[in-house]
């Protein structure tokens, strides 16, 4: 271990043999969604002509796409998905906003842990989706009682991120802000945030992708737009067909979010990248 | 030695934890000069640590006092430690610029000191590299880099080559004492190595075992500027035979 600090100080990083491959990947990745793509609709498209089923048990790829086209064209889609599209970031908004301010405090207060944490678990050990219902009673079937869900699913992953990250900011590193007579804001913005934030960007990636699950099951219990809205009314009336244009559109949406949180992830870890092994 | 810098008087240290009572250092006095070299030498445990960070003024002292001449508060402290402690979240520059953003320095001068002091410790290709793509040895340089660029009052190092193999320690020695023979400022730096405190000090403390206390104040005097070459002097290797053999009674 000790030698290998003079070869690293004069020669040039040696190269892994394991990463041909991975940029290979990497690079056809995209390619190979697509195949797997083709292939899914392709089988799809072979058991709805072999095995003669009716439309509204599964329909086909065909009648999928031409449902998608319609409300597309006629506008239905994205004035749903946009109804669900705003509960999912504003619930993901607010409950990261509180979950991290409070998850701050905590990492910082064992006290103030200790008091909270019968709230904080039974917040957890609650399924949000149980309370939904009563959510809709007290608050409505408007947007703001599904927003409210977003917030109460998307918090606790947030806030237990948010301790994490700060509590594992380096002793030392803060021994040295001390030494350097740092101020609190000084310690926070130039020490503890950075530290915290690649953590930070994992809670949030997992609070965009519930934060959609609340969105729809807040629109199953009781609401007159969104996309989970669309899926009932398609189940009330066997229309298979606008159950999986609604369907494909959540995974899209919480795709793209997820996408968006690993980018913006991605921006402001580039040291990660450099940091092999 | 010219005008004094600090004097510590009787400090004593003991922490407490579930077993009971763990004194650390023991009655330990001495003075530290506005331009000395000091090394502090000693065992494993022997609270040498613990010392720094009472100086630095990450931990209060259960007894005694410590007292800096000339400024009523508490010194600006340049800080390096056995790992480089660096911040991976930035660039070799920034590293070094820390200090400097925390005292609100206006930009153009942050640039301009980090330029001259990056050339300083010869790292300009390396300007831009993360930390971990550096080695042991660069990382040290950018921390002493990061010690010296906000020109603190006092230079405190923790073993700063201990995890470093012999030849590129001895590197890192003599480019430490390069860079303070130009910005003369006190020193205490607590390391393992003889030979390292005798080249690059002015005076070395060898402590006992835990409590430690103080056994010997033993005043180096080579001429300054030093060479390498000093190591084979007889005079040098018979101080640090000397020194070998107190170190080794303290231990038994």
């Amino acid at each position: 271990m000790r030698n290998t600090y003079d070869l690293r100080h004069t020669d040039m990083p040696t190269a892994d043999p394991e990463r041909p491959t991975l940029e290979f990947l990497a690079r056809h990745n995209g390619w190979l969604v697509l195949v797997s793509l083709a292939l899914t609709v392709g089988i799809w498209s072979l058991v709805i002509d072999w095995g003669d089923l009716p439309a509204f048990l599964l329909p086909a790829p065909r009648a999928v796409w031409q449902k998608f086209m319609q409300m597309l064209l006629d506008g239905t889609l994205l004035r749903h998905a946009w109804v669900t599209l705003y509960e999912v970031l504003l619930g993901l908004l607010a409950g990261s906003l509180v979950a991290t301010s409070l998850g701050y405090a905590l990492s910082k207060s064992p006290l103030l842990e200790k008091v909270l944490s019968p709230y904080l678990v039974a917040n957890q050990a609650v399924p949000t989706v149980a309370i939904a219902p009563l959510l809709i009673i007290w608050f409505g079937p408007g947007v703001f009682s599904k927003v409210l869900i977003c917030a109460l699913i998307v918090f606790f992953p947030v806030m237990v991120n948010t301790i994490i990250g700060f509590r594992a900011v380096s002793a030392n590193l803060y021994d040295l802000m001390r030494s350097m007579r740092a101020t609190r804001a000084q310690t926070l913005r130039l020490l503890e945030l950075p530290a915290a934030l690649p953590v930070l960007f994992g809670g949030l990636r997992i609070g965009a992708a519930l934060s959609v699950i609340g969105a729809v099951v807040g629109e199953f219990v009781g609401s007159d737009k969104g996309l989970g809205f669309l899926i009932n009314v398609g189940r009330g009336q066997y229309d298979t067909a606008l159950v999986f244009v609604s369907i494909i559109t959540l995974i899209l949406m919480a795709l793209s979010l997820y996408g968006l949180a690993m980018l913006a992830e991605k921006r402001t870890t580039r040291w990660k990248a450099a940091d092999r092994g | 030695m010219t005008d004094g810098f600090l004097e510590i008087q009787r400090l004593g240290m003991s922490f407490r934890d579930n077993k009971g009572h763990l004194e650390v250092l023991r009655d330990v006095s001495f003075s530290l000069g506005q331009e000395e070299f000091l090394c502090v030498l000693g065992p494993s445990g022997s609270g040498k640590s613990t010392l720094l960070r009472l100086i630095a003024g990450l931990l209060k002292p259960s007894e005694g006092q410590i007292n800096f001449f000339g400024c009523e508060c508490q010194p600006r402290v340049g800080l390096v430690f056995q790992y480089a402690n660096l911040m991976p979240w930035r660039t070799v520059r920034q590293n070094i610029a820390l200090p400097l953003e925390l005292q609100q320095v206006p930009a153009p001068e942050i640039e301009k000191r980090v330029d001259a002091m990056i050339e300083l410790v010869g790292l300009t290709e390396f300007s831009h590299s993360w930390p971990s793509e550096l080695s042991g040895g660069m990382a040290q340089r950018v921390a002493i880099a990061r010690a010296f660029i906000q020109e603190p009052d006092l230079l405190l190092l923790d073993e700063p080559f201990g995890a470093l193999d012999a030849l590129t320690r001895e590197r890192m020695g003599a480019e430490l004492l390069n860079i303070w023979q130009g910005q003369r400022i006190p020193v205490v730096m607590v390391t393992h190595s003889i030979s390292e405190a005798l080249l690059l000090s002015d005076r070395v403390l060898v402590f006992t075992r835990r409590p430690g206390q103080i056994t010997q104040d033993v005043a180096v005097n080579f001429p300054r500027p030093r060479m390498e070459e000093l190591r084979y002097s007889a005079a040098f290797q018979q101080m640090e035979r000397s020194l070998r053999d107190s170190l080794r009674e303290t231990v038994n």
